[in-house]
Formats: structure tokens, sequence, C-alpha cells
């Protein structure tokens, strides 16, 4: 058999939150933009996630809104949005032409806000909601609605109420016991959840000792933060039964495998994007190689496939492959 | 990371769901290093081979560039990096840089034969309206790089220039004889002789002004030179355009953190340098 009859005998696809997807990779809200197709093929990927919306224009956080770190980046940009007419009337005819799903990733600064954007969103062309309830840089010192299961639980819930698409739920890292979170998320209605968002984080330049940030903290995201929310995505996946969605410095397809194994359903890719443009269908092609090199028919036989227990017997045929 | 190339996805996507008509005309490749030479105390001249679509790059564009690390350093991000040179029919880019941080410095370790991984081109560049004969090309430091390829797309459509260069010390200028080798006339002034304050730029460019030597300004580099052609283009009714820097992550508009102020018609606006410029229009920019 030769190489691409047996590449093409690779399943890539994925179920997730409600979606059909022809590959588990797509980007992280905030860091995908129409610019990016003069660079790749939105076809190639699994989805299309937008820049999270609110309903009113929002100018983002002061500069400085970034400071590189090693294996790592801290923004505080701060949610910049062009509001709610510009989205239906630009950004939407964008991406009419491209096959992919589109994701609204959203954001209120009520529960009722985020209830009534779902609603005015839940349109012909929008495949699912992503509801991003853990922006660390919107509210009061980092505070967001999923910091805590209650509130997690009472924003869900409303937006369940609001639309019948797939509702996908970002949680945020920066919280005591994220299981707890997803748990909450699960039982008020949500179809998957984005483990995780970025990590609030700080740096102080040491010329100046004034912070390196306008708004003094921000998130951390990069590889540098990927072990740390691949943890999460193993202790949700013990939570829960809705799909993970692993998002947290993935940057090769091997990222991708750690985060199924840990038991996510898919992956979204953000700063790697800022460094490699080509990032995403990279590791959408390197994946599939992965899987043709160990034998897995299906990209979908590895999640939650990590061997935890040595007395366990690995009832997946590929952990052991032949020499 | 071992991402090269602009992406060539291969196997199992590519064939099943690409699309067949699309075609990138920006590109992350590794670009091979022809040299990298000291031309003063303080700049450096980085020649590199590379694709068609890379050196069609246009006056005014940037590269986004991924840096080697230094000794003891780590530059996460790419470093953006204004086109010195474009030439389409061999294949090269050219940069003229200088090692500031850890970025730059990373540039410095590269030798003939060692690779880049540049991504570009990148942002919106200059453009010289048809109507224009004659223009002045002011800008200082790092700036005078970024309007040096300007000068060749000038003297190709036969538009005569003026360049106004500044900086700190007279052997600290670069780019003189490149200037004058596209056929521009080039009034150079420093700190160090006390002629590059506002002062004195202004009496030169209001002596072009009047012998009609200037039907538009090109600037980059300095804030100061940039209020002085603001002034004397609304008293004058002249056009002109600023290429300007901000700090940049992804290069391509994703991520929002190079945004800059302008005013556009008495209101505030914000735009993102990397994918609405590095050019803009001269009147509407601000400090």
């Amino acid at each position: 058999m030769n190489a691409v009859t047996r590449a093409t005998m690779v399943d890539l696809s994925v179920e997730v939150g409600g979606l059909a997807l022809r590959n588990p990779v797509m980007p992280a809200s905030g860091t995908f933009a129409e610019g990016l197709e003069r660079v790749i093929d939105f076809n190639l990927l699994g989805a299309i996630v937008t820049k999270t919306i609110t309903r009113e224009l929002r100018a983002g956080n002061p500069l400085p809104r970034i400071v590189e770190r090693p294996g790592g980046l801290i923004n505080a940009i701060g949610i910049p949005s062009q509001g709610v007419p510009y989205f239906l009337e630009e950004t939407m005819r964008h991406y009419a032409a491209c096959d992919a799903p589109l994701v609204v990733s959203i954001s209120a600064p009520t529960a009722e806000g985020f209830a009534s954007l779902a609603t005015e969103l839940s349109i012909p062309g929008v495949a699912a909601i992503e509801a991003n309830i853990s922006c660390p840089n919107i509210e009061e010192d980092g505070k967001a609605y999923a910091i805590r299961a209650d509130s997690t639980e009472k924003v869900t819930r409303e937006l369940r109420n609001a639309t019948k698409l797939p509702l996908w739920v970002k949680l945020t890292p920066n919280t005591g016991d994220i299981a707890e979170v997803a748990r909450a998320a699960e039982a008020a209605g949500a179809d998957a959840v984005v483990v995780a968002n970025t990590i609030l984080s700080m740096a102080i330049d040491i010329k100046t000792f004034r912070p390196c940030l306008g708004n003094v903290m921000g998130g951390l995201s990069g590889p540098a933060i990927k072990p740390i929310i691949l943890r999460q995505v193993f202790q949700c996946a013990k939570a829960v039964k809705i799909s993970i969605i692993g998002c947290g410095g993935v940057s090769t397809a091997e990222d991708v495998v750690e985060y199924m194994l840990a038991g996510a359903s898919a992956v979204q890719v953000g700063t790697a994007t800022f460094l490699q443009p080509a990032a995403m269908t990279t590791i959408v092609s390197d994946l599939g190689a992965f899987c043709l090199r160990r034998e897995i028919p299906r990209v979908t036989d590895i999640v939650r496939g990590v061997v935890i227990e040595e007395a366990d017997e690995p009832d997946l045929a590929w952990v052991n492959p032949r020499p | 990371m071992a991402f090269t190339a602009a992406i060539q996805p291969d196997a199992a996507t590519s064939r099943v769901t690409g699309s067949a008509r699309w075609k990138p005309d920006i590109v992350a490749e590794l670009a091979p290093v022809i040299r990298n030479d000291a031309v003063n105390a303080e700049y450096r001249h980085l020649v590199v081979s590379c694709s068609d679509v890379a050196a069609a790059a246009t006056p005014g564009q940037f590269f986004q560039l991924l840096c080697p690390h230094p000794a003891g350093e780590q530059p996460f991000l790419r470093r953006p990096m204004s086109v010195y040179g474009a030439d389409p029919a061999n294949r090269q880019l050219e940069f003229l840089y200088k090692v500031a941080g850890a970025g730059t410095r990373g540039l410095d370790t590269l030798r003939a034969g060692d690779t880049l991984d540049i991504m570009g081109p990148l942002g919106v560049g200059f453009t010289l309206d048809p109507s224009w004969r004659r223009i002045v090309a002011i800008g200082r430091g790092a700036g005078l790089a970024t309007l040096a390829p300007l000068a060749l797309a000038a003297k190709r459509k036969g538009v005569h220039v003026t360049a106004i260069l500044s900086a700190r010390r007279p052997e600290l200028l670069v780019s003189v004889d490149l200037f004058r080798a596209h056929g521009a006339d080039v009034i150079s002034v420093t700190d160090a002789e006390q002629s590059s304050g506002p002062t004195n730029v202004e009496r030169i460019l209001r002596q072009l002004i009047v012998e009609e030597r200037c039907d538009a300004f090109f600037t980059c580099g300095s804030s100061r030179l940039m209020r002085v052609q603001q002034r004397l283009a609304k008293e004058f009714g002249l056009r002109g355009q600023i290429a300007m820097e901000q700090q940049m992550a992804c290069g391509i508009g994703l991520c929002h953190c190079c945004v800059r102020d302008f005013n556009v018609n008495g209101e505030i606006v914000s735009r993102r340098v990397c994918w609405d410029g590095p050019v803009f229009d001269l009147s509407e920019a601000l400090p």
C-alpha cells in the first residue's frame, strides 16, 4: 500500500460538543482573524473560532498590551470588539465562503448580557457559541465567572436557555478546582468545556520598576503553560462526560496527542500561530502522520487514552507499537 | 520548533479538504543567509535568499523575523523588520538593523549559509501618487532603512527624491550612498552638528517647498520631524505618508497588541500598525 492511500485511511474527524469537525484543530479565540487566510487555507481547519464579540464597541486595554517571557507571552489586550452590527455585516460575510464551522466567541458583563447576545447570534451560519466566561482582563482584578462553580452554573444556565446551538463554555485556569467548575458547566447544559484560558500573571520592568503591561496584570499563554492546562484537562476529563477542548500552549501535533490522551476531543491553537502562522495546518498534517506511524485508524481512539495504572492491561492496541 | 515554509499540508488532510484555488501571498519560510555584515558602529546589513512571494515585498512593508537565540537569551516572539531592499529578479531580501535587544543580538549571530525564518511580506507600504513628480523623504535612525527602498521605487517611476537623513553623529548616517545611487539629492543633518533640530529641518523644508521640490512628504523614525511635516503639509496643502512603529506579536492583525490612535477628521480611531499600516496618512498620525 502506498503512503497516500494509507494516509487517507487515517480518520481525523471528531465530534465535539454537538459539532462534527473534519479534524480536531481550531484557533483559540483572540488569536485568529481574516488576515490569517493570506497564509493558510481556512478550509483545512477543524473549525473557525472568532475573536470574542461583545455587544458594544470596546477599545481594549492601555498599551503596552503584551510582554514576552521565556516560553510564553503575557497579554492584556482587553477584548477590543467592533460590536455586533460589524460582526453581522462584515465578519459573517467574510466567513460565509469557508466550509469550516464558525464558532462565535462571546462575552458580556452580566449573565443576562451573555444570554441575550447568544440569542442574537444564534443565526444561520453560526455553528456554535463559545462563551468566554474566563477572560482575566475584563473584570475587576482578573475575576471572571469561571473562577467559581456557582457563577459558572448561573451564566451557563442562562446561556442554555437562550440558544439551541451547541454551547461551549471556556473555563479559566485561575481557579482552585477546575473540575468542580467543569461539572457546574455540564450540569447547567454546556455541550463542551474549553480548558482553558490564559493564566493570570504579571511582569515587572526592573529598569523602570514599573509593570510591563499597561493593565498591570495579564494572561500567560504559550508552551510555558501547557503542563498546567494539560493537568486541568485531565482533571476535567475525570469529572465530566461532555467534550473537552484543550487550549494552552499547543504548538505541535505531539502536544495535541498529549491533550487527547489526557481527555480532550479537540484542541485550540493560539500563541503558536503568532510564531508560525501555519502552525494549525502543520499540526493537522503532522497529526495525520503520527496516527499513520502508530497505526491508529481514528484519532478519536486516543481520547482519554492515558495509561495511569501499571497493573491495567492497556486496551489500546497501539500503546506498544511494533518495533 | 520544526515548522518550515508556507504550509504545504500533506497526506490525509489537504487532499481531501483543501481548496485547490487557494494560494498564500504571505509566507513563512527558512531563508538562507547570503551575508550579514556591519555597515558602521551600530548597523548591520543582512541579505537573505527567499521565495518569489517574499521577494515581491514593496517599500514600507515589513517581515516578522524569528530571531535565533543569542547566548543566554530567549526572544520568544518574532521581531518586525522593515524591508531595506527586495530584489524579485534575484529573489533576495535585505534588512538593515541596529543591535538593540535580544532579537537583534540573535540576528547578529547569523553567518552566511545559516537560515533565518522569515514571514512576510506584511502590511501596507508606501504609495506613489502618479501626479507627484518630486517628493521629500525624511528619516532618522533606523527609519532611513524603511525609506531607502522608496527612493528606488520613485526613481523607477521618474519621481525625484530629496532625502533628508538624520542621525546622532555623521558616522551613524546609513544609506546615504544608497539614496544617492537611486538618484536622490541627500541633505544630512546630525545632532553632533546641531543641524537635526526641528527648527533647522523646518527651514530646509520651507526652502524645498518654495523651490517646488516637494509634492509630498514621506517619513519614518521621528515624532518631532513628523510634527514639523504635519504643520507644513497643512500650511501648504501637501500630502504625506508615515511609516510607524509599534511593539508587535502576530504581525498579521490577529492579536491587536500593536494598535495606535489616529485622528481621522477630528475623531480618534484605533488602528493596527501591523495590518492597517505600518504606512499611514501623515495628516492622521498621532505621536
